[in-house]
């Protein structure tokens, strides 16, 4: 990318501001629809029947069906999360010694591309056909069966970006392959695992529709829990635990970009 | 033996992840209806008949139809608001660029289960029913972002000369706009576009969470609600088998093409 980013050349003002409010209508957009209901979901956590107390947050606490699902996601979203990168690493690693490594990648790219309920409903039907029971170990299944990709891609890229030369000077100084791979590879790719686990473990805990198909009525997630608040109009607990998912989103993100490296696109959360 | 032992082990990851598409697209044909997973009634296209004759066929059609508008419109919207607003943003001053980015990426970032869920607080706060109206925003919302991003690497890889070059020769702000700037953008605010438009397409929480109770269903909502009995439809399997194909032919064309670009591209540049 040139180097001529940060404009050197004084543009008269009077284009420079003419080209700044184009920005005006979409800062709106973002404003209305983006700032002031995640203000809401904020400002609804706090309020029961009317009146601002925390008592949302009570009803959340004391009913242990809540606690429980709490505990089940991050159990099931740790497993999950675990399982795919313990499966993805070597196949990101693998991938990044094959000449055409970056055209097999999308092998495994592809089925992102697939809405995830047609093959999660597919892998119902699979599961039905077997005669498997449906539990919690159908989830975690379904779970990494729809996620992997999304461990590989970044963990692949992350490695394919690494510096051979780092490697020959391993090699060099009389590294055999494991003590590359452990010593050399796997903490450069870093970043990678962290952008990886990131994406993975939050659509894990909140997507409802897999626990739908493949947990037969067992396993209930916090994105099911949420989607029965709305279900039953309890707007308050939903809030409450929305605003769970935000935090998790939240420390995801945060870690992405303390551990991630510099973020290309310039725009960080925190 | 190193390299067959990964080459297996690549296989087998490759098998896991296609071997339940596969197995659709086997008993689409064979399946009885598709319902049962049985090789016994034979060959056929009975399944795929099934998407025109079934007593469910039109509800199919409609849900396909309105994926289709929502997207369309959506994506249409999304990309000439995303467009225009990474050209202004690209122009702020330094902090407030990097605030707009920061809560630009938000819905990228943020679960969509939260998404949905504030977007249902927020209609239903302002009284916002229902419908068509309340679908669109919300996809063009989260869609809009990643227009946003596609766009501006394209103004960093700008070059600002040529604008000002185009005004020195006497163009008027709006023309130099859209006879320069626009095209240059171009490549970006296509592949925005595109990405756009299978987001939406790809859309379920936000359209479940937001459909109300109009019974505006898209694909995937109606497949949410029609998959979960426990025998299917009999053309799910067919229709499922339809999409894996146009989704692979469309990633190998659009990839075939952009090779034979680059190769042009190449060679234009050898001349």
């Amino acid at each position: 990318m040139p180097k001529s980013l940060s404009p050197a050349i004084k543009r008269k003002p009077v284009f420079k501001i003419s080209r700044k409010v184009f920005s005006y209508p979409y800062m709106l957009v973002l404003m209305l629809f983006v700032i002031v209901p995640t203000a809401m979901l904020l400002i609804n956590a706090f309020i029961y029947d009317g009146e601002a107390s925390g008592e949302n947050f009570l009803l959340f606490f004391q009913n242990t069906v809540y606690t429980d699902i709490l505990a089940n996601s991050l159990l099931v979203g740790l497993l999950s999360t675990i399982i795919c990168l313990v499966i993805g690493y070597p196949v990101a690693y693998l991938l990044s010694k094959f000449k055409h490594g970056q055209m097999l990648m999308m092998i495994f790219a592809i089925p992102m591309w697939i809405n995830f309920l047609i093959k999660t409903r597919s892998l119902a039907s699979i599961f039905e056909w077997l005669g498997m029971d449906l539990g919690a170990v159908s989830v975690i299944i379904g779970m990494v069966y729809i996620f992997l990709p999304m461990m590989i891609m970044p963990i692949h890229t992350t490695i394919s970006n690494i510096d051979k030369s780092y490697v020959e000077a391993a090699r060099d100084l009389g590294a055999d392959g494991i003590t590359v791979l452990f010593k050399v590879i796997l903490p450069l790719s870093v970043p990678g695992i962290i952008s990886g686990i990131t994406m993975v473990f939050i659509p894990t805990i909140s997507s409802f529709a897999i626990t739908t198909y493949l947990g037969g009525g067992e396993v209930e997630l916090f994105g099911d829990v949420i989607y029965n608040a709305y279900n039953h109009d309890l707007y308050g607990v939903g809030s409450v635990m929305s605003l769970f998912m935000l935090v998790f989103v939240l420390v995801a993100s945060f870690a992405a970009n303390r551990f991630g490296g510099e973020n290309e696109k310039g725009g960080s959360l925190l | 033996m190193k390299k067959a032992l990964s080459i297996a082990y690549l296989v087998i990851v490759a098998l896991f992840l296609y071997a339940p598409i596969l197995l659709i697209v086997f008993f689409s044909f064979f399946g009885q209806s598709g319902v049962n997973f049985s090789t016994q009634a034979g060959f056929s296209f009975d399944s795929y008949a099934a998407i025109f004759s079934s007593p469910s066929s039109g509800e199919l059609f409609t849900a396909i139809a309105n994926t289709l508008i929502i997207a369309a419109i959506a994506s249409v919207i999304s990309t000439v608001l995303g467009a225009v607003s990474a050209i202004g943003i690209f122009h702020l001053g330094k902090r407030m660029k990097k605030f707009v980015n920061n809560i630009n990426q938000w819905p990228i970032i943020s679960s969509e289960i939260v998404t949905a869920f504030s977007f249902v607080l927020f209609f239903s706060t302002l009284g916002i029913g229902n419908g068509w109206v309340r679908l669109i925003i919300s996809h063009v919302t989260f869609c809009t972002p990643y227009v946003v991003l596609a766009v501006m690497p394209r103004l960093y890889q700008m070059d600002g000369n040529i604008y000002e070059a185009a005004l020195d020769l006497g163009a008027s702000p709006i023309r130099a706009l859209f006879s320069v700037e626009i095209p240059m953008l171009l490549p970006g605010i296509i592949s925005g576009f595109t990405m756009a438009f299978t987001m939406s397409l790809d859309d379920f929480i936000i359209t479940q969470l937001n459909k109300g109770t109009t019974g505006i269903e898209t694909l995937s909502t109606y497949l949410y609600s029609d998959g979960a009995k426990r025998g299917l439809e009999p053309f799910w399997f067919a229709v499922f088998s339809i999409i894996f194909v146009v989704v692979l032919l469309i990633i190998l064309f659009s990839n075939l093409s952009k090779k034979t670009m680059t190769k042009k591209a190449e060679g234009g540049a050898k001349v």
